[in-house]
């Protein structure tokens, strides 16, 4: 990169634009589909973090840092685990067994069906997209001075 | 209580997640030792528990092992249990005045859940794989603690560490797939009654996998021939971390998780017995010799980990109940003693600046606290009546002696009076002769670490209590039968299951 | 036979870590050495004229592997992503404060 904080030529700004909302759009599905289909929330994570690093590659840290930034991040990772958490929890709270399957089991291959599964896929995703987006941001673009 | 056994992963998961939001010290603190506290209760109520019902097996989910992962809890579970989760509480008290002088609290006591809920599912659990999985989060957890100061001493102590336990994991994880391939089933009391049945002859797949996580197991828990890691992790970590490494991560990520798989799943042979005889009394001498040596104080105090981890493996490779019950308390007496020893290094290095003996000198009248209760731990660690370490070793060596292992008692005895020797030193460097010119202003360590400290000596002084037969029989009897009958673990968990 | 080359990856993996002496490189070895692990793992769940284990309405369910290997290995995958990420953090760090990637030169602690 010539000059990492203004990000690559004109024509990879211009095709990023193009394709990075079809990523995310790619993340999502294969995250929604975790339970009829290979994949489930940690390739979706990774995919949908891919799309994050791959405005930071094409633009420069500094305008990549309006879409998501470190704070959103830091957040989004520890809302993630704490939805995963929670969602076992409630398993405990209502009947009394950890991490029950409680929500109807459906009927097969619908995409609204076996119990709890797609919610934790969805807190699953969140946790690992923004995390992986965090270690990238942190290896890349921190300088000493800042915080670990 | 059945249904809170879950709790041990789950609150201390939570707040790890909850107390990274956090910017603002204080309620920090609070909640990481609101958590810790609730653990400690919690497993003292286990205590109770499993006096009452006898083995508890836990379906998670409600799905059926051996399809389903399940937590068993008897009584080696509650030994660790309460050791883990007491020194916890007291390390993240001390740690309310130590971290002060390092940045990023939250993240700290963040990391600490997470190592803290590694330690507890890997003690509670009843399948193979999620042994493995909580063992590499204690791992990745404590890698990180260790290079929290982030000087160039710590991130070298700490790379070592990371690649040569991650390398003890794979070789873990590689046991765990061969015995998978060969039983087709996770389950440790499936697995342990698929190998009663399978083989009466020695096998060699089964003896590989033994070796491999002897291997991976002993590198975890410092055992000679695998000790290179110890000495410049434990220093370089912060104080309390330090008292949590030593104290009880290479006891529950090391000695627990062998003699659940050696004891329960595999069955004790003799040949293994003798392994761990002849590992405990090399890594005995190897432990106080370098130690000896020493002008670090958390460097010899981590030499020393490995010597008294030695006396536990000796205590338990004899395979007599004597040995055995020695051997276990001497692992809840080390972690009581070494934590205490460390908290006390942390405090001279948080009032005098330095770690290195040939500087300090003369501290007893500026720190009182701290010298009296680093007397206590030293008189127990080397094994001085009527404290608790005198207890534990006089079982060892009586049950050397007992099972017609004269050698081995008189190694013993070495290595204790070696252990006393080198206390002396301390003791006499650091708090004793004249006080140098530039400690003319030390004060005394604040209260919150100076409670912690003094906790641990009380329970230093009242270890022999737990001897008494009321108190051992709610904690150290049961662990001690677990490990006798290893062969009735899986016909009882079954039992369970029904 | 497929389980050689798993050999070979481990012993590939353990000559870096043990022979090279360039902190990216032992790291390089490391992620080999856990990728043959979890290889072996895969293996170890394969049957004979095996399909993938999706269940689908039209296929009947006989003829898959096993599936749990491949639930143990996406475990083992994360695991080993985040033991990478930490050293990778710690080699960067580790560069700042020696100026030296060479493991012969940082050697303060001894004893």
């Amino acid at each position: 990169m010539r000059n990492p904080k203004k990000g690559m030529t004109l024509i990879v700004k211009e095709v990023t634009r193009l394709t990075v909302g079809l990523i995310f759009l790619f993340g999502i599905y294969i995250m929604l589909h975790g339970h009829l289909t290979p994949g489930g929330g940690f390739a979706g994570g990774v995919i949908i973090a891919l799309s994050f690093i791959h405005i930071v590659l094409a633009y420069g840290g500094d305008f990549a840092s309006r879409k998501m930034n470190l704070q959103t991040a830091t957040f989004l990772e520890s809302l993630g685990g704490l939805m995963f958490l929670l969602l076992a929890l409630l398993g405990l709270i209502f009947t009394g067994v950890f991490f029950l399957n409680l929500l109807p089991h459906g009927t097969p291959f619908e995409l609204k069906s076996a119990g709890i599964i797609p919610l934790c896929n969805i807190a699953i995703c969140i946790k690992v997209g923004a995390g992986l987006f965090l270690v990238f941001i942190l290896l890349t673009t921190f300088r000493p001075g800042g915080d670990k | 209580m059945t249904r809170l056994l879950p709790l041990f992963i789950a609150l201390p998961l939570g707040c790890a997640f909850l107390v990274n939001l956090f910017k603002n010290k204080k309620a920090a603190d609070l909640l990481a030792n609101l958590c810790t506290f609730i653990l400690l209760i919690l497993s003292l109520a286990t205590i109770y528990t499993v006096k009452a019902h006898g083995i508890v097996v836990y379906k998670v989910g409600n799905w059926i092992p051996p399809i389903g992962i399940s937590m068993v809890v008897d009584g080696l579970t509650v030994l660790l249990l309460v050791t883990v989760n007491l020194i916890s509480f007291l390390s993240s008290l001390y740690s309310i005045g130590y971290m002060e002088k390092y940045t990023a609290k939250p993240k700290f006591y963040s990391l600490f859940l997470l190592m803290l809920t590694g330690m507890n599912g890997l003690i509670v659990t009843g399948d193979l794989f999620n042994m493995f999985v909580f063992l590499e989060l204690a791992g990745v957890a404590s890698y990180a603690l260790v290079a929290f100061g982030t000087e160039a001493e710590e991130l070298e102590a700490s790379f070592k560490y990371m690649i040569l336990s991650s390398l003890a994991a794979s070789f873990v994880l590689l046991g765990v797939a061969m015995l998978y391939s060969y039983t087709s089933s996770l389950n440790m009391a499936d697995i342990a009654l698929t190998l009663a049945q399978k083989s009466a002859s020695p096998n060699v797949t089964v003896l590989f996998i033994a070796v491999l996580f002897l291997m991976g197991f002993g590198l975890k828990a410092a055992i000679v021939p695998f000790h290179p890691w110890l000495p410049d992790a434990h220093p370089a970590a912060p104080a309390p971390i330090s008292a949590m490494l030593s104290g009880v991560l290479i006891k529950a990520l090391g000695i627990y998780a062998m003699l659940r798989v050696f004891f329960c799943v595999f069955g004790a042979s003799p040949l293994f017995l003798e392994t761990l005889c002849i590992l405990g009394i090399l890594s005995m001498i190897v432990g106080v010799l370098l130690a000896v040596g020493q002008w670090d104080v958390k460097r010899l105090l981590a030499y020393h980990s490995i010597s008294q981890i030695g006396y536990v493996l000796l205590g338990i490779g004899l395979g007599t109940p004597l040995g055995i019950l020695g051997g276990l308390f001497h692992l809840f007496n080390h972690s009581m003693f070494k934590s205490l020893l460390f908290f006390n290094s942390g405090s001279l290095d948080y009032a005098a600046g330095t770690r290195n003996l040939k500087e300090m000198g003369g501290l007893k009248d500026a720190m009182p606290v701290t010298e009296k209760t680093c007397l206590v731990a030293s008189l127990s660690i080397s094994g001085i009546p009527p404290f608790n370490g005198f207890w534990s070793k006089l079982f060892i060596i009586v049950a050397c002696v007992q099972a017609k292992h004269p050698g081995y008692a008189l190694w013993a005895i070495i290595g204790s009076l070696l252990t006393l020797s080198s206390f002396m030193k301390v003791m006499r460097y650091a708090f004793y002769g004249m006080p140098k010119k530039a400690y003319a202003s030390l004060k005394e360590v604040p209260s919150s670490m100076q409670a912690a400290m003094i906790i641990l000596a009380i329970i230093c002084l009242l270890g022999g209590v737990l001897l008494f037969p009321l108190f051992r029989s709610a904690l150290l009897q049961p662990a001690v039968d677990v490990l006798i009958n290893g062969k009735n673990y899986a016909p009882i968990v079954f039992s369970k299951l029904k | 036979m497929i389980y050689f080359l798993c050999l070979v990856f481990f012993c590939v993996g353990l000559y870096g870590i043990l022979v090279k002496r360039n902190l990216i490189k032992i790291i390089i070895g490391m992620s080999i050495l856990d990728y043959s692990v979890n290889l072996f793992l895969v293996l170890t769940g394969y049957r004979m004229g095996g399909r993938a284990p999706i269940y689908d309405k039209t296929q009947e369910v006989k003829n898959m592997v096993d599936p749990i290997p491949q639930a143990l290995v996406l475990t083992a995958i994360v695991i080993g992503l985040a033991v990478l990420a930490l050293m990778i953090a710690i080699a960067v760090r580790l560069y700042e404060k020696y100026g030296t990637y060479d493991i012969t030169e940082i050697r303060k602690l001894r004893g």
